[in-house]
C-alpha cells in the first residue's frame, strides 16, 4: 500500500515514521487510502486535523503557522505590554495586520482545502512583559521564514511557489525588524544565517512539532509528507 | 572538496538523489576516479553539471540565474565595502549593521562564485553615483541609505523573480530562497535606520492603489514599478475580512512583496554600472 512517490520529502523519515506508525497499530488503512490518492478529502481525527495532499498540504502548513502568528499579534496589540512605545505599537499593529491578511488570504485561496481554525497554546508567554512577548515573536517570525524557506522546492504549482516568496520576505522583514527591537544590529542572528550568507530553513518534518507544541487540543499531521 | 562526503549529504538531504542519478552511476564512479588528477577548480562545474542532469534542468538555465545574481550581489558588496572604506560616511552607531550587511553580501559573492566555478562572469566596474544622478552618495548618508534602501529592495525583487526558474532543482532552489530572505532582512534594517532618522518610511513596503513607490524618490520608480499589486492569485486581498472591515490596500501592499523580471532589474543595475 505504501509507495514511494516523487513528492515525498526526505524519505528515511517517511519510511521510519510509517513503520513506527503501522506498529503503533492505528488506523492503516485510513492513511494508507489518504495518502495514495488524489482526492482533497482530508480524514479528520479526534485530536488531530491532516493537512492534505501535495501542494495543499504545504498550503495548509502556511495557512497553520499565519493562525498562529495572526493570533499572537491580535493579543499584543490588543493587551500592549509595559511601556510599549508608540513607535512600536504601530510597528506591531502594522504586522498582525500583515499576518491577518496572510491568514484570510489563505484561507480564501484553499477554499474548501483549508484546515479548520486551529486554537493556539501561549501558555509560556507573559504578554505584560515586553522581553517575554519580543522573544516570542522573535520565535514565531523564525519559524514561518524557515518553514517557507525549507518546503518551498517542494511545490507542484509555480503559482504558489511565487507566493510563498511573496509572503516569506514579508516576514524576513518582520524577523529583523523584531531583531533590531530586541537588540539593535541584531538582524543577522548567527543562529539563522551560516557562514555562507544562508538564512535558515527548516523542512516541514522539523516544522510541524513546533507547530504541534504551540497548538491546543487538535494537532496537525501530514500523512503525505510522512509526518504523523 | 571532498566529492564522497558532498554526496552522502546530498543524500541526506534527498535520499532519492541516488535513484535519481542512478542510470548514470558510472558518471559518479568516474568523477570520483577523475577526482586525484582533476585540478580542484574543475570539480564545481563538474559537479554541477551532475546535479542539473540529477534534477532535469539545463546548465546554462541554472548557471543564467545564478550569474544574474551574482552580478547583483558584486554591486551590493561593492556599494557596502566602498561605504565601510569612507571615513565620515556612516555614523559609528550604525556601523553594527553595515559590517554584518556587508559580511553577507560578501559571502554570498563568494557562494555563487564556487557554485559557478569557471561558469562565473566577472563583476563590472561600478558607478555608485548612477552616472551623476546620486552624486553624494559616498559622502552623504542620508543619501547613502536611500540608495541601500532602494537596492535591497530591489534584490528581494530580482531574487523572487528567478524563483520559478529553479523549481526541480531543491539545492539551488532552496539556497536562493535561504539568500532571499537575508536580502529581505537588509531591507527591513536598512530601513529601520531611515526610520530612526525621521524619514517616513517603514521596514516593509507599503504603497496604495495609485502609490507604488514608499520611498517618494523619483529616481526609484523603476524600483517599484509594480509593488502596489493588490491582487493576489485573483484574490483582491482588500476584499477580504480584516479586524476592522476589510483588509486596507496599505495593508494589502506590505502583506506581499512583488516580483521583477530579469530585464528591468539588468536596466536598474546598468544605471550603477561604469
Amino acid at each position: 500500500m505504501y509507495k514511494q512517490k516523487p513528492e515525498t520529502p526526505p524519505g528515511g523519515i517517511a519510511r521510519r515514521k510509517f513503520l513506527g506508525f503501522i506498529a503503533a497499530g492505528a488506523a492503516i488503512s485510513a492513511v494508507g487510502f489518504n495518502s495514495c490518492t488524489k482526492d482533497p478529502t482530508r480524514i479528520v481525527y479526534n485530536d488531530h486535523v491532516d493537512l492534505g495532499v501535495g501542494d495543499i498540504a504545504i498550503l495548509n502548513l502556511a495557512y497553520v503557522i499565519e493562525q498562529l502568528e495572526a493570533a499572537f499579534y491580535t493579543r499584543v496589540v490588543a493587551s500592549p505590554y509595559a511601556n510599549m512605545s508608540n513607535t512600536e505599537r504601530v510597528l506591531l499593529t502594522d504586522i498582525r495586520d500583515h499576518e491577518v491578511a496572510h491568514r484570510e488570504f489563505f484561507k480564501s485561496a484553499l477554499n474548501g482545502n483549508a484546515v479548520g481554525a486551529l486554537t493556539p497554546n501561549f501558555g509560556t508567554i507573559n504578554f505584560a512583559d515586553r522581553g517575554s512577548v519580543l522573544a516570542a515573536a522573535k520565535s514565531f517570525e523564525d519559524l514561518g521564514l524557515t518553514a517557507y524557506n525549507g518546503s518551498a522546492y517542494l511545490f507542484k504549482k509555480s503559482d504558489y511557489l511565487l507566493l510563498a516568496g511573496k509572503i516569506v520576505s514579508v516576514e524576513a522583514r518582520h524577523a529583523a525588524l523584531i531583531d533590531n527591537l530586541i537588540s539593535p544590529a541584531s538582524f543577522a542572528d548567527s543562529l539563522m544565517i551560516n557562514n555562507n550568507g544562508l538564512d535558515a530553513a527548516k523542512s516541514p518534518q522539523e516544522v510541524v512539532p513546533l507547530i504541534n507544541s504551540m497548538l491546543k487540543d487538535t494537532k496537525v499531521i501530514a500523512p503525505d509528507l510522512g509526518i504523523y | 572538496m571532498n566529492l564522497a562526503k558532498l554526496i552522502a549529504d546530498i543524500q541526506n538531504v534527498d535520499p532519492e538523489f541516488e535513484d535519481r542519478i542512478s542510470p548514470r552511476r558510472s558518471v559518479i564512479k568516474n568523477m570520483a576516479q577523475m577526482g586525484a588528477n582533476v585540478a580542484l577548480a574543475a570539480l564545481p562545474l563538474a559537479f554541477g553539471s551532475l546535479l542539473n542532469k540529477a534534477y532535469g534542468q539545463t546548465e546554462a538555465d541554472v548557471n543564467d540565474v545564478l550569474n544574474f545574481a551574482l552580478t547583483f550581489e558584486y554591486l551590493e558588496a561593492w556599494f557596502y565595502n566602498q561605504g565601510l572604506l569612507q571615513a565620515n560616511l556612516i555614523p559609528n552607531a550604525d556601523k553594527a549593521y553595515f559590517t554584518a550587511i556587508a559580511a553577507h553580501e560578501n559571502e554570498h559573492v563568494s557562494f555563487l562564485k564556487s557554485a559557478l566555478g569557471s561558469n562565473a562572469v566577472p563583476s563590472p566596474k561600478f558607478d555608485l553615483t548612477a552616472k551623476g544622478v546620486f552624486e553624494d552618495v559616498l559622502s552623504n548618508y542620508d543619501t547613502y541609505l536611500a540608495v541601500a534602501n532602494a537596492l535591497e529592495d530591489t534584490g528581494v525583487r530580482a531574487y523572487k523573480g528567478q524563483l520559478v526558474k529553479l523549481m526541480g532543482n531543491q539545492i539551488i532552489l532552496t539556497a536562493a530562497m535561504q539568500i532571499h530572505s537575508v536580502e529581505a532582512r537588509h531591507a527591513s534594517a536598512i530601513r529601520y535606520l531611515r526610520m530612526n532618522r525621521g524619514v517616513n518610511i517603514s521596514p516593509w513596503i507599503t504603497g496604495s492603489a495609485t502609490v507604488f513607490n514608499d520611498t517618494g524618490i523619483a529616481a526609484f520608480n523603476a524600483n517599484y514599478i509594480g509593488e502596489n499589486n493588490l491582487v493576489q492569485a485573483g484574490i483582491d486581498i482588500t476584499t477580504l475580512k480584516g479586524l476592522n472591515g476589510t483588509v486596507s490596500s496599505s495593508t494589502a501592499v506590505e502583506a506581499f512583496d512583488e516580483p521583477m523580471d530579469k530585464a528591468s532589474v539588468l536596466n536598474i543595475l546598468s544605471l550603477f554600472t561604469a
